[in-house]
């Protein structure tokens, strides 16, 4: 049953579920779970260089294991995973300083809101990630 | 022509009877629609016609109570503030407004948000209780000044930001848009004197800083009220005010004694409001 102690909340479905409102929604699932990546990544990092502490034989097995090119891929989705998350969170750390968002206005219909103000500011934040991201992909797999 | 009759849609209502249902079930009527009609006037019509029992909260009808917040459509709205023809297809589809309790059919249980918009003191925190009980001037505040929170006080509670809010809708501990709103609304207002006591209410977590800007608060707020604008502006002054770059300001003191003119139209002030000894 429904109650205060159990409430209509829609919990994972709400970091996806707008929208239809402003793709701002999407770039703060996207930053959560980029987040979550680069935490996992780091974790299983750490794990893997930590054989070299075991002698050279388990550093030697343990790059075998991550040298494959599944490997490679996953390490370039870190790399794309962390152009957004590093250029995002700039445009965050702008908009949280008060950057960005303008100051409060006289609301006259059809409302304009602080998130159409910064727009333009996640159109360029976004571009830039893409172009990080466009150039490590070519570091990995072409220059490689 | 062959007529084609009174246009008809169809409410999808999500009814829900706390203590006898244990989950939510939907439920269709079709009605008829005459233009410039709302969903408010469409769940009347429904409540008269099918289902008497239907429950809902609203007042005002112009958008002004806050009390018809509902999830029309997938998107959190006033009912009194939709009409029926700007949503455009046959099927409107009407819900209590989710993250917070329902308390039944499409009445939500807004207890906990207005708990925590209590715990922020959204009202004037000032030293002088004297002046505040028996006003003998009204404070001074510029016209720019008042521009600094304006726009927030047009709030009416509807609780749509609080449904549109991706981090309300996981975490229980945020104190989500609208109570956030408001305490910015009196942070910024230059007869306050209640930040340092309203940061530290926050401090215990369930602050500004769990808010990561998606937005939808401002995008679905039916007043333009821009909450998370004033998310972001009560973020900027927590980081002035720890690198104590803040400028401190007592709050505006009473308005200076009117010389030369005299004051027309008010001879004494009004009646105080009787208390117990009379
Ligand atoms: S900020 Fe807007 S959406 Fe939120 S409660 Fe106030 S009026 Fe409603
Ligand atoms: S801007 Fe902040 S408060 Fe508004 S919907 Fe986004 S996370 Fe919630
Ligand atoms: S009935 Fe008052 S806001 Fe809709």
């Amino acid at each position: 049953m429904e109650s205060r102690a159990r409430p209509n909340r829609l919990g994972v479905l709400g970091w996806v579920g707008g929208g239809r409102w402003g793709f701002e929604r999407y770039l703060y699932t996207l930053h959560r779970l980029t987040g979550l990546g680069l935490v996992a990544y780091f974790v299983m990092h750490i794990f893997v260089t930590s054989a070299r502490a075991l002698g050279p034989e388990s550093w030697e097995q343990a790059m075998d294991v991550v040298s494959g090119p599944l490997f490679a891929v996953g390490e370039y989705l870190v790399f794309a995973a962390f152009a957004f998350h590093a250029v995002n969170g700039i445009r965050l750390a702008l908009i949280e300083l008060g950057f960005a968002v303008g100051r409060p206005i006289e609301p006259v219909y059809p409302y304009a809101t602080s998130v159409g103000r910064q727009r333009r500011l996640a159109r360029a934040a976004l571009m830039v990630a893409a172009v990080i991201a466009l150039w490590g992909g070519l570091d990995f797999f072409v220059l490689a | 022509m062959a007529g084609t009759g009174p246009r008809r849609v169809t409410f999808r209502l999500r009814r829900f009877e706390p203590g006898t249902d244990r989950e939510p079930r939907w439920e269709e009527h079709r009605v008829e629609v005459s233009p410039g009609m709302t969903v408010l006037d469409g769940l009347w019509k429904v409540k008269e016609l099918h289902a008497p029992s239907l429950a809902w909260r609203s007042s005002c009808r112009m958008g002004i109570c806050g009390s018809c917040g509902m999830l029309i459509n997938g998107r959190p709205r006033l009912a009194c503030n939709t009409q029926v023809a700007e949503l455009g297809g046959d099927v409107v589809t009407v819900a209590a407004l989710p993250n917070f309790g329902t308390v039944k059919d499409l009445v939500p249980d807004l207890g906990s948000m207005f708990e925590t918009h209590r715990d922020l003191m959204p009202y004037l925190l000032r030293d002088d209780p004297a002046e505040q009980d028996d006003p003998t001037r009204e404070y001074r505040q510029t016209p720019g000044e008042l521009e600094r929170y304006l726009q927030f006080s047009y709030c009416i509670k509807c609780g749509c930001c609080m449904a549109a809010c991706p981090t309300v809708a996981t975490d229980p501990h945020y104190a989500g848009p609208m109570p956030l709103g408001q305490a910015q609304r009196y942070n910024s207002d230059s007869r306050d004197g209640g930040f340092r006591r309203r940061r530290e209410t926050l401090s215990g977590g369930g602050g500004p800083w769990r808010c990561h800007f998606a937005g939808e608060c401002s995008q679905v707020c039916p007043k333009g009220v821009d909450p998370a604008k004033a998310i972001q502006l009560m973020k900027r002054d927590l980081v002035v005010d720890l690198l104590r770059l803040r400028r401190r300001r007592p709050p505006a003191p009473v308005a200076d004694e009117p010389h030369g003119t005299p004051r027309e139209g008010i001879a004494a002030p009004p009646p105080r409001t009787a208390t117990a000894e009379g």
